[in-house]
C-alpha cells in the first residue's frame, strides 16, 4: 500500500526552481532516506508534502486522498481547507531545530496536541504520552521544561510529540543537523528503533553511514531533481553516477 | 508644637480632612480612567493587532492610517475633539467621563496593538509551523501556542505603557473631569500653596509603585521558561 505518492512536483521562490520535477513513493513500512547536497530542494521537498509550503505544480497523494492534483492550466489544483487539514493528520514532521512548544512542561508538549486536535480526554492522552516518553528514554524529564534540556533531549521529545498523533508517514527534516556530533548517536538510536517497529519514515539526512545502515531506499537529489533512487547498496557501493560518487567523497575521510 | 499643628503649618489655609477626602475622591476617578482605559484597549489592541498583520492590503491599510492618526497626534487633542468635535459633526453628544474612556480607549489600542506585533513577530516562525504540522487550527494554534508566549514577551514594555497611562489620566482635566490633577490645581490657585503638588506626586508615585510591582511578579511567574 502507498502511503505517498508524489509526481511531478515543480516548486519556484521567486525565480528559483527549487523543485523542478520530482516525483517519489512511499510504501507502508518502508524507510525512505533522501540525500544530496545542500540546496537541492530535500527539506523544500518535505515542506511541500507537509504542506508548510504550496507546490506550483504536481500531484500529491497521501494514504490515497489527494492533497492535490496537476492542473491543466500549469497550476496545481488543492483540495478543500478541510480536506487539506485532514490529510495532514497522515503526517508527522520532526524539525531540524525542534520547534518544541517552550511555554508546555516536555509531557505537556506531547500531550496538547493529542488534546486540542485529536480531542482525546487528558487521562487518554498523559498515558499515550508516557508510553512514548519512555520509549524514547525521557521519563525522569516529563515535566522539565524545553529550555532545561539537550538538544538531543529536545529531539527526541519532539519526536515522541509527533508520534503521538499516530501519524500514518513520519518525515525528518535533517533531524541530528542541529545538533553536536555525540547527541546525533541517541538520535539515530531513536530512530533506528522505529525502523524496527516498521514506522513508514521519510528522513533527509546528512548521515550518510546512518542512511546505508537503516533506510530501505535511498533518494538522491540535486539542484531540484532526483537524479538515483535505489536500494542503499545500489546508491553507495555501486552508483556509476560521478554526481553522486563525487558528493559520497566529501564524507569518507 | 504636636504633630497635628505641624501638618496644618505646612498647608496654611487649607483643610487638610476636607482636602485629603477630595484628594482620594480624584485618585479614585483616576483609577477609573485607568482601569475602564485598560478594559477597552487591551482587547481592541489585540483586534488592530491582527487587522495590522493581516495580508488583506483592504484590511491592513485602514488600520495603519488609524495608527498614524492616533499616534501621531496628541491624546489632549484627541480627548478634546471626542468631548467636543462629536456634537457639531456627527450630532452625538456624550459626557465629559465617558469621552475621557472613549479618548483613551482609542488612542492606548494604537500603542498596544503595535507592542503585541512586536510580541507576536518576534515568536519564531518555527512555532507556527509545529502547531500547524501537528493540526491545530488557526484560532487554537494562537490562544494555546502562540499567545502564551507573546505575554511574556510583551511584558517589559506594558509595564511601561501601563505606567504612562497612570500618567496621561491627568490629561482629562482638560474637559474638567474631577480626577487627580484637576482637585491638585484647584487648591493650588484658590489657597496658593504648592504643597498639593508634592501630595500629588505621592499619589501618582504610590500608584505607579504597585503597578511596577505587579509587573516584576508577573515576569517572575513567566519566568518559569525561556
Amino acid at each position: 500500500m502507498k502511503i505517498l505518492e508524489a509526481n511531478h512536483l515543480v516548486k519556484s521562490f521567486g525565480s528559483l526552481e527549487v523543485l523542478k520535477d520530482i516525483s517519489i513513493e512511499v510504501k507502508k513500512g518502508e524507510v525512505l532516506a533522501i540525500i544530496g547536497p545542500s540546496g537541492s530542494g530535500k527539506s523544500t521537498l518535505l515542506r511541500c508534502i507537509t504542506q508548510l509550503e504550496d507546490v506550483d505544480n504536481g500531484e500529491i497523494v497521501i494514504c490515497g486522498e489527494t492533497l492535490c492534483a496537476k492542473g491543466e492550466n500549469g497550476k496545481a489544483q488543492y483540495a478543500s481547507k478541510q480536506q487539506r487539514r485532514k490529510i495532514g493528520l497522515h503526517l508527522g514532521l520532526v524539525f531540524q531545530n525542534f520547534n518544541l512548544f517552550p511555554h508546555l512542561s516536555v509531557i505537556q508538549n506531547v500531550m496538547n496536541p493529542q488534546t486540542e486536535v485529536l480531542k482525546k480526554s487528558k487521562d487518554e492522552a498523559e498515558k499515550h504520552a508516557k508510553e512514548l516518553l519512555a520509549k524514547v528514554g525521557l521519563t525522569e524529564k516529563e515535566n522539565a521544561y524545553p529550555c532545561e534540556l539537550s538538544g538531543g533531549q529536545q529531539q527526541r521529545v519532539s519526536i515522541a510529540r509527533a508520534m503521538a498523533m499516530n501519524p500514518d508517514l513520519l518525515l525528518f527534516d535533517e533531524p541530528t543537523s542541529a545538533l553536536d556530533p555525540e547527541l546525533t548517536g541517541e538520535i539515530l538510536k531513536v530512530i533506528k528503533g522505529l525502523a524496527k517497529l516498521k514506522t513508514t519514515m521519510v528522513i533527509v539526512t546528512h548521515e550518510m553511514s546512518f542512511a546505508k545502515n537503516v533506510a530501505d531506499r535511498v533518494v538522491f537529489m540535486d539542484n531540484g531533481y532526483i537524479i538515483a533512487d535505489g536500494t542503499p547498496s545500489e546508491i553507495f557501493d555501486n552508483t556509476d553516477n560521478t554526481r553522486i560518487r563525487e558528493f559520497l567523497a566529501k564524507f569518507d575521510d | 508644637m504636636d504633630f497635628a499643628s505641624i501638618i496644618q503649618s505646612i498647608f496654611g489655609s487649607i483643610n487638610v480632612e476636607i482636602f485629603f477626602s477630595k484628594m482620594l475622591a480624584g485618585a479614585l476617578t483616576t483609577l477609573e480612567i485607568f482601569f475602564l482605559t485598560l478594559l477597552f484597549s487591551l482587547p481592541l489592541g489585540m483586534l488592530l493587532c491582527l487587522g495590522r498583520m493581516s495580508h488583506l492590503k483592504v484590511v491592513s491599510m485602514p488600520v495603519r492610517l488609524y495608527l498614524l492618526v492616533m499616534r501621531g497626534t496628541p491624546l489632549m487633542l484627541q480627548i478634546l475633539f471626542v468631548f467636543f468635535g462629536l456634537q457639531p459633526l456627527f450630532g452625538i453628544q456624550v459626557d465629559r467621563f465617558s469621552a475621557t474612556i472613549i479618548a483613551f480607549s482609542l488612542n492606548y489600542a494604537a500603542y498596544f496593538c503595535e507592542i503585541y506585533r512586536g510580541g507576536m513577530e518576534s515568536i519564531p516562525k518555527g512555532q507556527f509551523e509545529a502547531a500547524k504540522v501537528l493540526g491545530y487550527s488557526k484560532s487554537t494554534s494562537f490562544f494555546k501556542i502562540i499567545l502564551p508566549q507573546v505575554i511574556k514577551r510583551i511584558i517589559p514594555p506594558m509595564g511601561n505603557e501601563f505606567i504612562t497611562l497612570v500618567k496621561d489620566t491627568s490629561l482629562a482635566k482638560i474637559i474638567a473631569v474631577v480626577e487627580l490633577m484637576k482637585v491638585t490645581e484647584e487648591y493650588v490657585n484658590s489657597a496658593v500653596n504648592v504643597v498639593p503638588f508634592f501630595v500629588a506626586a505621592v499619589f501618582y508615585l504610590v500608584m505607579n509603585g504597585v503597578v511596577s510591582r505587579f509587573f516584576s511578579v508577573v515576569e517572575k511567574k513567566l519566568s518559569y521558561y525561556n
